[in-house]
């Protein structure tokens, strides 16, 4: 038989073999790393037009979330304050603070301050805050610890597996109603088989159903 | 009576000895062909420049194909209601043509692996050919069912119809047929291409080789990529046995399983008159009909175009009349059975779905599909038809025209009145829906028609291994 190829040739099917399983293996690494939410969403800090500080409001005067976010427990939405909230304290506090002067002009027009939207659900998922809140699930389950944060960044992924995670499994999450709004408390389940068994209580008495048809949340 | 006892009283009641005649089997290459003439012949329409006809039949194919592509195209664009399917009958030509093309696929996989274990030597001549049709047939099947989703897109990312974590933390819906339904018909295809690569492979080998010798430096390398350096060694035809048999081992339940679990898309849904238990022997004795039809659409012209009749002999017209006889048979006792159980099961929804068929709106369509499929069959009990190409390959056109109507009649009659009256419609195709089918004969032939341009029709290796210079003690071992 004559010689068309090179002896090096009856390496290649093996090689390719092996080129492909370690394409294979770095193609889905690199797509589960790079091209998730975990990554594309987590760790979004936005320069925002205030340099309003979560940690100092929030964290040091111990200030409630719902006294500016004040629709969360009642509304779908939760809402931004209006420069009026702020001018309930900062028209006597540093009144004249060059920090706030987009706040003071925004009180003064009634145009609305240009934040810049961290959280951002898409239009084909509906969320309602109020329904969480009301039902044990703390604002730091889906915000991260914004107390602690001086300028707010995305830090949870809030991808669909992540919603689904909660919604399959609620009992690990779920916290005493009181303690929503304490963004330092803990899921009752990390207390322990004790708290668990609460927080599944909780879920039966309060009917906690969370949805996991698709309807549910693609209306 | 009584002269006949006369006439014998002398002999003895039971005789001494027993010569039963020896009636000789039938030779599977005919005029007594040898090696040599067997590969001259493979490799010569291969080799040979490319005919007048297949040009024409190409740019044919090619036009009709453009249908489907442009039918494809104009329903991506614009949305799955380029389609006739409206309430009630939200299921039509897309399936019909889907079961039916993977129905045809049966066949080729029948005759490479079922009568391969079953040692069924007249396969040889007509395997590598009803592969390629099963290949064929698996890529005009596909195109339908992922197509109808609109958004093709969706059809091929991953975790959409194939299971794969995905950030959406969401699976298929593992308890529906239409999923095993992906397992299946990708199983079916991936070892279909398997086992007709590796078929393919020695004869590769004898291509590289016949190129290399004449100097045609560039096939050669072409041909010889593609045979993997094969040497023909003692070592290689063993392991390459080995393989065969084990490829030949995976696909023998495909035969049966892939159409089972095509028809469990119907029967493990609750619409009259697909809901019966009788769907997956009836659905594969009906795919391995209609394949074998095909194959003899294909095969009969191939044979008299290139003049294979020493190697298609009049045996195997026979053996593939008389598979299409038995299985034609099948399908029409189904199609009984079928208005029995609806009579003997009292189930007033059965019952109409049944007399809906036969006398409904949809009664013509019925009509042509037990004309076709019931009666076209049984001519093939005679040998002086079996003996007419012409009419073999008339009678074939009509199972294949029957086979398609099958499904149609399964399908639209039992969505189009279903349980709620109210609801109750008359389906009809939309112009897009019938160019995209048609089309789907034209992208059939553009693939066979490169087939037997640059592929040895025939596994030469396999044919020489039946041929009596192949077997030196004629049958005797020892």
């Amino acid at each position: 038989m004559s010689k068309i190829f090179p002896k090096s040739a009856n390496a290649l099917p093996l090689q390719i073999l092996i080129f492909l399983g370690v394409l294979g293996v770095v193609a889905a690494a690199g797509i589960t790393y790079y091209a998730t939410p975990a990554y594309l969403r987590v760790g979004y800090q936005p320069v925002q037009p205030v340099p309003f500080d979560h940690s100092l409001h929030a964290g040091q005067l111990g200030m409630d979330c719902r006294y500016c976010h004040a629709s969360v427990e009642k509304s779908g939405t939760s809402s931004v304050p209006a420069a009026q909230t702020c001018m309930n304290c900062h028209s006597i506090i540093k009144p004249a603070s060059p920090l706030l002067e987009v706040v003071r002009k925004s009180y003064e027009t009634g145009d609305p301050v240009p934040w810049v939207k961290i959280h951002q659900a898409p239009d084909y998922v509906y969320f309602n805050h109020s329904v969480h809140v009301n039902r044990g699930v703390s604002c730091v389950e889906c915000h991260g610890k914004v107390n602690e944060m001086t300028t707010v960044y995305h830090a949870m992924p809030h991808s669909m597996s992540w919603c689904l995670d909660c919604h399959r499994n609620p009992a690990q999450r779920i916290r005493n109603p009181e303690d929503v709004f304490n963004l330092n408390s803990a899921p009752l389940a990390a207390q322990g088989p004790a708290g668990l068994k609460t927080a599944e209580k909780f879920i039966h008495d309060w009917k906690v159903k969370p949805p996991q048809s698709c309807s549910g949340c693609h209306r | 009576m009584s002269a006949h006892s006369t006439d014998h009283a002398a002999q003895p009641a039971i005789l001494a000895e027993v010569n039963p005649a020896i009636i000789p089997r039938a030779v599977l290459v005919e005029q007594n062909r040898d090696f040599h003439w067997i590969t001259e012949k493979v490799c010569g329409i291969v080799e040979g420049t490319t005919p007048t006809w297949w040009w024409w039949c190409f740019g044919l194919a090619a036009v009709i194909a453009s249908f489907t592509v442009s039918g494809l195209v104009y329903l991506v664009s614009t949305g799955v209601g380029v389609w006739g399917h409206a309430n009630p009958v939200n299921w039509a030509w897309d399936i019909v043509n889907f079961v039916f093309w993977i129905g045809i696929g049966h066949a080729g996989t029948l005759i490479s692996a079922i009568l391969c274990l079953l040692r069924q030597k007249w396969r040889t001549s007509i395997n590598r050919a009803a592969e390629a049709m099963t290949i064929f047939a698996v890529v005009c099947a596909a195109i339908f069912p992922v197509f109808h989703v609109g958004r093709i897109w969706f059809a091929v990312m991953p975790g959409w119809l194939f299971p794969f974590p995905n950030s959406n933390g969401i699976w298929q819906n593992f308890r529906s047929p239409l999923e095993w339904d992906v397992f299946a018909v990708s199983t079916y295809g991936t070892v279909s291409v398997l086992f007709w690569y590796v078929g393919l492979i020695p004869d590769l080998g004898t291509m590289r080789d016949r190129f290399t010798a004449t100097g045609n430096m560039l096939k050669a390398r072409i041909y010889g990529f593609f045979a993997m350096g094969w040497r023909g060694s003692n070592r290689h035809w063993s392991n390459y046995e080995m393989a065969y048999l084990v490829l030949a081992g995976i696909a023998t339940p495909l035969v049966l399983s892939v159409h089972t679990i095509v028809s469990f898309d119907f029967a493990v849904s609750l619409i009259p008159g697909w809901h019966t238990t009788i769907f997956p022997p009836y659905f594969v004795a009906g795919a391995i009909f209609s394949g074998f039809g095909m194959v003899m659409t294909l095969m009969l012209p191939l044979r008299a175009v290139y003049r294979l009749e020493d190697l298609i002999t009049q045996y195997h017209i026979d053996c593939m009349c008389k598979i299409t006889l038995a299985t034609g048979t099948m399908v029409g006792y189904a199609y009984s059975m079928e208005f029995f159980i609806a009579w003997y099961g009292s189930n007033p929804y059965e019952g109409f779905a049944f007399i809906n068929r036969a006398f409904g709106h949809y009664a013509w369509a019925y009509w042509i599909m037990i004309g076709c499929n019931v009666i076209t069959p049984q001519f093939f009990w005679f040998k002086s038809v079996r003996e007419n190409t012409t009419l073999v390959w008339i009678l074939s056109i009509f199972v294949n025209v029957g086979m398609w109507f099958e499904r149609f009649v399964i399908i639209v009659t039992s969505l189009a009145r279903d349980f709620l009256p109210s609801s109750w419609g008359y389906y009809s195709p939309s112009i897009v829906e019938i160019f995209t089918f048609f089309g789907t004969f034209g992208v059939f032939s553009f693939l066979f028609l490169l087939f037997i341009r640059f592929v040895p029709i025939m596994p030469m290796s396999e044919v020489k291994a039946v041929i009596p210079a192949a077997d030196p003690h004629a049958g005797h071992h020892h």
